[in-house]
């Protein structure tokens, strides 16, 4: 079974949001589609200060077995990325909603959030 | 599409996490826990393999060695009871039909070991060479399960599972007798670059032993593994496999198997004057193997370029080598180009193919 934390937004391509309140939002993947991609050997992600619109790809998450496109839940430019990943990719697979987390952003239009799903409903599209 | 076939071992590899994917019409784990964790351990360990999809085919008969002489590139007659040997078997044009173990059992009995995914092509290919022969061709690809048990610790938790002396079973020999009470043929051969055996037994055993040995290997290390670390272990260590460095298409010759074609063993055998030829006039395209020194993976199909950007070749195999923790891979490449720098362009990003002659990795020689 995969974990769904409660405090998240999802999007159907199965990214993950974290609001921090301020403004600003981290994301990542989530535990299913780490469990589907299986063992990740690289993550792509984007140069500090890309401006991304919701749904645009933003990097590439590369396993064993596929390189799959990532895409922007939400828009805004990025903050910072999580350099860890580029030495140790399997982060993600280890922890998908902690030191697995992608890239950190500030959002150009925090009313987007509220179109995801919340955790109930992604639980039930991964079903 | 047919349905997919089940080894006697699906329930085990359900009721162990397996993650099931259909390979040559075979539904078989891709993976238990993760196929770079169960790379490593094969490589530092030991590690646990259903193969028993591949097929068997006994040949037996009065000719059955000089029938396989023919058939195949390498030189069967260097066989004797209890040896094994890898070869080739090509076709009139020096394309590969298969590429399979020859088991001498006795002076008449042999038995080959082949591809699960050539298994019918194969059948109908060596009967119709067989037909001018005093021999009997029968697929046992059903009555045999086969388990390969690969890695450094391999040879310890086979040898205490059986009373046969494995130190007397060398590389590429095999013996018969019991482990863990089934009837096996053990085969000190594997596919991943490491010591270990291959064990024939009946399919129903398969359960029993596969058991056994997963109880007696666990203290040691050992890790089921799937066909994905079989993939990248058998990369790793430079091996071919069919359809990617070896085809119909591609020869023993172009593939680096040069060593497997015995020109000189006093046989005309299938596919000797097109391969005499390719060896005199040189291979218009060869398999390389190179390294990227980057995480991203090369994969099969990515065109190889010269620095100029002309397409010379294509990658055939490619992978994360879980030891070096790089791109490592295949391609096959015209001659010509061999000698210039070669590159490829993952989504847009030009990386240099470091070419390497394989393994990739130091192996230990098995005894």
């Amino acid at each position: 079974m995969s974990n769904v934390p409660n405090d998240l937004h999802y999007a159907k391509s199965h990214e993950w949001v974290k609001l921090a309140g301020d403004g600003t939002a981290t994301v990542g993947i989530t535990d299913y589609a780490q469990n589907s991609l299986g063992d990740i050997t690289y993550v792509q992600l984007p140069k500090k200060g890309t401006t991304l619109s919701a749904g645009q790809v933003f990097g590439v998450v590369e396993s064993v077995k596929a390189a799959s496109d990532l895409y922007a839940p939400v828009s805004g430019s990025v903050l910072e990325t999580n350099a860890a990943l580029e030495t140790a990719p399997e982060t993600v697979n280890q922890q998908p909603y902690e030191n697995g987390w992608m890239f950190r952003l500030k959002l150009s239009n925090p009313a987007e959030a509220a179109a995801l799903h919340d955790a109930t409903a992604y639980g039930k599209l991964i079903g | 599409m047919s349905e997919s076939k089940r080894t006697p071992l699906y329930a085990f590899h359900a009721a162990h996490g397996g993650r099931l994917v259909d390979f040559a019409g075979w539904e078989m784990p891709v993976q238990y826990r993760s196929i770079l964790e169960e790379h490593k351990a094969v490589r530092h360990a030991a590690g646990l393999f259903d193969v028993s999809h591949m097929g068997e085919v006994a040949v037996c008969g009065p000719a059955a060695g000089a029938f396989l002489n023919h058939l195949v590139t390498n030189d069967v007659a260097q066989l004797y009871p209890g040896r094994v040997l890898y070869s080739p078997m090509c076709y009139p044009t020096g394309g590969v039909v298969d590429d399979l173990l020859v088991y001498m059992r006795g002076p008449d009995d042999y038995f080959l070991c082949i591809n699960a995914g050539n298994i019918d092509k194969d059948l109908a290919w060596i009967r119709e060479q067989a037909t001018k022969f005093n021999v009997t061709v029968t697929d046992r690809s059903a009555d045999y399960a086969l388990l390969a048990v690969q890695g450094p610790k391999a040879a310890a938790i086979v040898q205490s599972l059986t009373s046969v002396k494995l130190d007397a079973v060398r590389y590429y020999q095999f013996t018969e007798g019991s482990v863990a009470g089934v009837h096996c043929m053990i085969s000190r051969t594997g596919y991943t670059g490491e010591d270990g055996f291959e064990l024939y037994h009946a399919a129903g055993d398969a359960p029993a032993l596969a058991a056994a040995v997963l109880a007696a290997g666990q203290p040691h290390g050992l890790e089921l593994a799937g066909l994905g670390a079989r993939d990248s272990l058998r990369l790793e260590a430079g091996y071919p496999l069919y359809g990617h460095e070896i085809t119909q298409d591609i020869s023993p010759l172009a593939a680096g198997l040069g060593w497997t074609v015995k020109f000189d063993k006093g046989v005309d055998f299938i596919g000797r004057a097109a391969l005499a030829a390719e060896k005199q006039n040189g291979t218009p395209r060869k398999i390389v193997h190179f390294k990227t020194g980057d995480r991203r993976i090369v994969r099969t199909d990515t065109a190889v370029l010269s620095q100029g950007g002309a397409v010379v070749g294509r990658v055939v195999s490619g992978t994360l080598s879980p030891l070096l923790n790089e791109a490592i891979g295949s391609a096959l490449v015209e001659t010509a180009a061999v000698a210039q720098s070669l590159v490829v362009d993952i989504r847009g990003t030009k990386l240099d193919l470091i070419l390497v002659k394989p393994p990739f990795v130091k192996l230990k020689k098995s005894p």
